[in-house]
């Protein structure tokens, strides 16, 4: 590779990141706009801001070579992601929630939660949810950021962990929502560019699209051969219902991911950040193409490097990369595209961490901030932004300390990676999904109800996580050490928690709504002021 | 079809595309829609801003 090349890359990057750091802090004046980017945002920033949060590394490399796995049904993904993540969550979620939100004046997801419920300790208890469960998945962001950097600029993972924790944490302390959004356009922009060139350049070096589809199908028989016991049938079939790989694919892959994207806070916190009703729906235009250029292409990418390996060594993907999932799409780039391109794909690499990073980092300090310090524990330090900010700061610290613990806990550092969003994106999804679709769509939903479906959604999620899901249990060790074994129930030792927690949450916002009080008129004719039935 | 093995793999290909034209036909079906609330929001935003104390307070 070519490191002068690289460097101006990097240099270029990082310039342009600054600068739109810096005009984020220039615009700031007030809570609202910290927290908000004062409501004011273009909608095609939104949204490719929100694509950009919600796409991390681990989307692109790690899910990328789970489909050099896995093979093609991961598209499965795709489809929800634009269907459930975009289309749903805009049309369904997004419209009422950026109107309810206004209408209470929230800032935040719990604050919104909270005023909808009338609930002060249900805001508090949420934003301490998203500051203790969240630092998990942004460790794991960081620790994917920190580790790419390392080696592709041969430096100490402990360097460049804190300059890339440095610099992401600058522009979000101090440019607030507008710097975190500006910066996501960019690097959503750049991300956008180079899977385009990556999707071409797959397809024509593998013989178009339906020639690489037909080389893929006819090397089934080596996927039967690895992995045929567990239920592969090739790559571009689904595995054999109920076989542990299509368990594997279908619930924690598909569904854990693709449902849970709905409750995420820093994703529902972007519906609030624009001005109108109508720019939401010209969002889901773009945020549409942009999330089917994004994990579609790295899919079909992961799943083709087979071909090309296998043209090339006459090894699939997985063997090439010396059995190491997250190293396919990187040795792919390297090996395939252009020396410039690997340059390119560098900067989109560290553009998909540091927009996902960045929100998470917003999110836990408004969390920690707004929700838990200033509204639940009443603190008040000069002024709201100042507030925001040191919590931001301790948010950061404790992710940071966590990223830097992590590998010594666990030596397959980037299976972590996976494990941190798939349990971040379900307690999310299990604790405040039931009650934010009661929130927006059933007036009759009490707090009481609320606050009974958010503990039982974390409950059996946690529970799930220790004493069920081996993928989780094992080596968390409690299971074996109280009971002797990996899992208490074999049966579903590869179902994700998300499968078992979400409907019992379910069950129980709608069980307890029939037998609490329903909330007070005044509280539901505020929140609903303006929303057509 | 499609080069591919089996019809739940042909599904997922073309339902990522279907899924994204779907968002882009909305998109473009809902550019101004819906409209009537605009206006009502920015007096309330301005009421808002003359009213809130966090929004006075708040300078860096």
């Amino acid at each position: 590779m070519n490191m002068i090349f690289l460097g101006f890359v990097v240099i270029l990057y990082l310039s342009v990141i600054a600068f739109l750091g810096y005009r984020g802090y220039k615009r700031t004046k007030s809570t609202s706009d910290y927290l908000l980017a004062g409501r004011k945002i273009h909608p095609m920033i939104m949204a490719i801001s929100y694509g950009a949060t919600f796409i991390s590394t681990s989307a692109i490399v790690g899910f990328g070579g789970a489909a050099a796995v896995f093979g093609m049904g991961v598209l499965w993904l795709t489809v929800l992601n634009i269907f459930v993540g975009i289309f749903i969550a805009f049309v369904f979620f997004g419209l009422r929630t950026r109107k309810m939100g206004h209408n209470l004046d929230a800032h935040t997801f719990p604050e919104l939660l909270g005023r909808r419920f009338d609930s002060q300790f249900l805001q508090t208890a949420g934003g301490l949810l998203i500051f203790l469960a969240m630092p998990l998945y942004a460790a794991a962001i960081i620790l994917g950021g920190a580790q790419f950097m390392s080696t592709t600029l041969a430096i100490p993972y402990e360097v460049s962990l804190v300059v890339f924790v440095g610099i992401v944490a600058m522009y979000v302390i101090m440019g607030g929502m507008r710097g975190v959004m500006y910066t996501d356009a960019f690097q959503g922009t750049v991300m956008f560019v180079s899977m385009t060139i990556l999707l071409v350049t797959i397809y024509s070096s593998t013989g178009g699209i339906v020639a690489a589809h037909t080389k893929l199908t006819a090397l089934a028989p080596q996927a039967v051969k690895i992995w045929g016991g567990a239920g592969h049938q090739g790559w571009t079939a689904m595995p054999v219902f109920w076989s542990p790989l299509w368990q594997q694919l279908v619930t924690t892959i598909v569904l854990g991911v693709g449902i849970g994207v709905l409750a995420q806070p820093q994703l529902v916190v972007r519906f609030m950040t624009v001005k109108s009703g109508h720019e939401l729906n010209r969002a889901v235009l773009a945020g549409g193409v942009f999330i089917m250029m994004m994990t579609g292409v790295a899919f079909v990418v992961g799943a083709l490097a087979n071909v090309y390996f296998f043209e090339q060594t006459e090894n699939i993907a997985l063997l090439a990369a010396g059995k190491k999932t997250d190293a396919i799409i990187p040795l792919f780039i390297k090996d395939a595209m252009p020396w410039w391109f690997t340059s390119l794909f560098m900067i989109t690499l560290l553009a998909a961490a540091m927009s996902t990073l960045s929100s998470q980092f917003h999110s836990m300090g408004s969390a920690f901030g707004r929700d838990f310090l200033e509204k639940g524990l009443k603190v008040k330090i000069k002024d709201s932004i100042t507030v925001n900010k040191l919590a931001m700061i301790a948010a950061i610290l404790f992710s940071t300390l966590l990223a830097f613990g992590l590998p010594l806990f666990y030596q397959e550092g980037t299976a972590i990676i996976a494990t941190g969003t798939a349990i971040f994106f379900g307690l999310c999804a299990s604790a405040f999904l039931p009650m934010f679709v009661g929130a927006l769509y059933f007036k009759r939903m009490s707090a009481t109800a609320a606050l009974a479906s958010f503990w039982a959604g974390i409950g059996v999620s946690l529970f799930a996580l220790i004493f069920i899901h081996i993928k989780e249990s094992k080596p968390l060790g409690l299971c074996n050490l109280l009971f002797g074994t990996d899992t208490l129930i074999p049966v579903l030792q590869n179902l994700d928690p998300l499968i078992m927690a979400l409907p019992v949450s379910v069950i129980t916002a709608v069980v307890v709504t029939f037998f609490s009080k329903p909330p007070s008129q005044r509280v539901t004719d505020q929140a609903f002021k303006n929303i057509k039935k | 079809m499609l080069g591919f093995q089996d019809w739940g793999v042909t599904l997922a290909y073309v339902g990522t595309i279907v899924s994204a034209v779907i968002c882009v036909v909305y998109g473009i079906v809902n550019w101004n829609r819906p409209r009537e609330d605009e206006e009502s929001e920015i007096n309330e935003e301005l009421e808002w801003e003359k009213n809130d104390p966090e929004l006075k307070e708040g300078n860096i």
